[in-house]
């Protein structure tokens, strides 16, 4: 009873929350969006279709749109449609803000999608990794370390054999160093933190070692050819759609595939639910006969075997090869997108299109001129993702028991 | 004490073990001598490595000199993390932190003109305040609408490191005369005094009074934590914060609290950088030690005497690698490999135990950071 009210309280404020940052894009929208008059040109299509898109009327309507929507939100709310709403919202925010920016100029949309989507690879897989091994009650903060090792042994790998070995190798590097977060998290009982965050840093230290003392030498170590985009039959001929989507690299097929079949079977299958409970009440699940411990053994393996391939999309996905600290923080951001989708394939899925989208913005954006300094631009994607975070997703739930070792009893 | 003592020696274990995996790094990788097969070569490189990490880093003043600049930020961020974890929150924060408070000391250090005695104390704290409110907002929103400091953080980092290189760019912050961001220096007054000042005036001897400044800071830390209020309602909250709430305690300003005080810290090490050992600021002032300081903490399991024990053996380990690799063609990376391990094996003393046949209780060592929170 008591709690009831508790949550539901939590759930009014947030409610408001959410509420007020509508009307916070409104006041950007109306205040900043509309002062620059001028078309903006995005192209749609390679073949130069575009849209104009009249900036200043287009930030009008939409300021108003948006003071619509917080109305709407802090009078009566949008029940089950609200992340619809909002990730709508946030779209047309994104649209008005690119509408400002490119504002007497054109830019090609759908090159910045394109880029948007394939930048998702690593932080989307690497999220899946993170999600594997938390929903089954393992703190995964290795997803870096996984991801840089991957996109080393990946890159060593194909330019002495061929891709396909390249990216196994990368597979298996992932599950070596997933294996080591088992045995000290699971086995030794060693702070999952703890493990977690010197394998980042092993990772770091052994693959810049390497390179320095090995790769450097013998540059034909690290040179390849990266694989090139596959168009989907049919799909790929959906106008702006198709071209976004379904002209990608394998890595982008292939972390679609594992986002849908992670949700199929985290939700849908018996090893789900088994996980989840692990991830829970693990003594509940002990008691009913899972094998807590193989469990979490398997599935930090399968962690680590998707993070790995996450990594090779660096050497074998882009840009043919392997160089210091080429992850640059990445498993930070695929963390970030676990919690940012409450610890749901598809949340981390949305979260990992949300930060890459502001990487593809931030190598775009540089270019134009506002009259605001460049720097603003530049930091204009972490501002919104900061204000999404605050405002829209707020507090998210980990799973219970992540972080706790399992005593077999 | 006694506790201590055990510590310290499966740190020095496993310091010993890291160094022997080093050197099966060492000699595995060295493709020339593998391909002719000629092992006495890779052997005597892993002894030149190893004299000069080691002579790097505490042979004569300017190795100790060099390890007490190494050591000083890493202590101060590394404080900067270990306060959080002991309120329960993650903060990955450090690097941006450690800008914001770089800023607003370089920001006391170059636009007053007073002297020494009250310069640099005043820098310092501006320091302190600038990474103060700057760690705030990530307490601030994780206070009042839950979203997750590990990603408020990781977002201010960015964001600080843009505003750092706007601000570089404007008339107010940066050097007359250059067009990339670079700062103006800061008045003679307001750098941190030269802690082997007194030999002679030796400009190689680059550690500072920022140093003390840590040392403080730590002594600080160990005085919140064991002997104030808000240091135990800080731990409570950080080992259960629905017991700590349940006993009337506010968990949502300690977690403010921590973070200003985790801000605080970093921001210090941001100062002392400025101050001590650049005289200006760049972009690359705060470079990696925002995430080696995590180490720091974890290793150091966030006390007060951990963190400083192992910000030592951080900062020795770097004076030494630099060294290292300017004498033997072994990289400096090689040091972050150690450091892996370092906190891996130390982490892990059943390892150890079994590796050095020890035969004596374990210190239990307990969660450093308890799940993700709500």
């Amino acid at each position: 009873m008591n709690t009831e009210l508790l949550v539901s309280a939590e759930q009014k404020k947030h409610a408001r929350n959410v509420g007020f940052g509508y009307l916070g894009l409104a006041v950007i929208t109306l205040a900043v969006f509309s002062r620059r008059p001028g078309d903006a040109g995005f192209k749609l299509t390679e073949s130069g279709t575009s849209l104009t898109l009249p900036a200043q009327q287009f930030a009008w309507i939409f300021g108003i749109v948006f003071v619509a929507l917080a109305a709407a939100q802090l009078l009566r709310g949008f029940g089950k449609l609200s992340s619809v709403v909002l990730s709508l919202a946030t779209a047309v925010f994104v649209l008005s803000f690119l509408s400002w920016a490119t504002a007497g100029e054109s830019f090609s949309l759908v090159g910045m999608l394109q880029d948007t989507v394939s930048r998702s690879v690593p932080i989307t897989l690497g999220a899946l990794g993170g999600i594997l091994c938390e929903r089954s009650g393992v703190i995964n903060i290795a997803i870096e370390g996984m991801l840089l090792a991957g996109a080393f042994t990946g890159a060593v790998g194909a330019s002495l054999t061929n891709l396909w070995f390249g990216t196994i190798i990368a597979m298996l590097t992932g599950v070596f160093l997933a294996w080591i977060l088992a045995v000290f998290s699971i086995k030794y009982r060693v702070d999952q933190v703890i493990v977690g965050f010197a394998i980042n840093f092993f990772a770091l230290g052994i693959t810049s070692f390497l390179s320095f003392r090995v790769l450097v030498p013998n540059p034909d170590y690290n040179s390849l050819v990266p694989v090139m985009p596959i168009s989907v039959p049919l799909l790929s001929k959906i106008p702006f759609i198709g071209q976004i989507f379904f002209v990608q690299t394998i890595f982008v097929y292939f972390s679609f595939a594992a986002v849908a079949f992670l949700t199929w079977a985290m939700y849908r299958t018996r090893w789900g639910l088994r996980t989840r409970a692990a991830g829970e009440y693990p003594k509940a699940a002990g008691t009913l006969g899972v094998d807590v411990i193989k469990l979490r053994y398997r599935n930090l393996m399968i962690a680590g075997a998707v993070a790995g391939i996450g990594g090779a999309w660096w050497p074998i996905g882009t840009v043919g090869r392997f160089d210091q600290n080429i992850t640059g923080g990445r498993g930070f951001i695929a963390l970030a997108a676990v919690i940012f989708g409450r610890w749901h394939p598809v949340g981390a899925f949305s979260g990992a299109m949300v930060f890459a989208l502001a990487e593809a913005v931030r190598l775009k954006i540089g270019n134009f001129d506002t009259g605001i300094p460049s720097e603003f631009l530049l930091m204009a994607p972490y501002l919104v993702t900061l204000v999404v975070v605050a405002g829209f997703v707020g507090a998210s739930r980990a799973p219970k028991a992540a972080g706790q070792p399992y005593d077999e009893q | 004490m006694k506790d201590l003592l055990k510590s310290l020696r499966y740190t020095l274990l496993a310091l010993v073990a890291s160094l022997l995996v080093g050197a099966i790094i060492i000699v595995i990788t060295d493709v020339d001598a593998l391909k002719s097969g000629d092992f006495g070569k890779a052997f005597s490189t892993v002894f030149n490595a190893y004299k000069s990490l080691f002579q790097g880093s505490f042979w004569g003043v300017r190795s100790i000199s060099n390890t007490i600049a190494g050591t000083t930020p890493l202590l101060l961020s590394g404080l900067a993390v270990s306060i959080a974890f002991k309120g329960g929150l993650f903060n990955i924060g450090a690097t941006g932190q450690m800008l914001a408070g770089g800023m607003t000391s370089l920001w006391v250090g170059f636009a007053f003109d007073g002297p020494g005695w009250l310069q640099v104390p005043l820098a310092v704290a501006a320091g302190a305040i600038g990474g103060a409110i700057f760690g705030g907002i990530a307490g601030l929103l994780k206070a009042r609408t839950g979203a997750h400091e590990v990603i408020t953080t990781i977002m201010l980092n960015s964001i600080a490191s843009f505003l750092v290189l706007w601000l570089l760019k404007t008339t107010l912050f940066q050097r007359e005369g250059r067009p990339d961001p670079i700062s103006k220096p800061i008045s003679e007054a307001s750098r941190l005094p030269r802690l082997f000042g007194f030999l002679d005036g030796r400009v190689d001897l680059v550690a500072h009074a920022g140093f003390i400044v840590a040392l403080l800071a730590t002594l600080f830390y160990w005085w919140l934590l064991k002997r104030t209020t808000v240091g135990f309602e800080l731990r409570a909250t950080g080992l259960n914060s629905d017991a700590a709430k349940y006993a009337g305690m506010k968990t949502k300003s300690l977690m403010v609290i921590a973070m200003l005080f985790a801000g605080g810290f970093a921001g210090m090490a941001g100062a002392t950088e400025v101050l001590g050992t650049y005289g200006y600021a760049s972009t690359s002032l705060a470079g990696n030690i925002g995430f080696d300081a995590i180490a720091v903490a974890l290793l150091g399991q966030s006390s007060p005497i951990g963190t400083l024990v192992s910000a030592l053996l951080f900062g020795a380990l770097q004076a030494g690698g630099r060294s290292m690799q300017a004498n033997t063609d072994v990289p400096v990376d090689l040091i972050i490999v150690l450091r892996a391990l370092i906190v891996m094996f130390v982490a892990a003393p059943l390892l150890v135990k079994a590796m050095f046949r020890v035969k004596s209780q374990v210190v239990s060592q307990g969660q450093t950071f308890r799940g993700w929170g709500g």
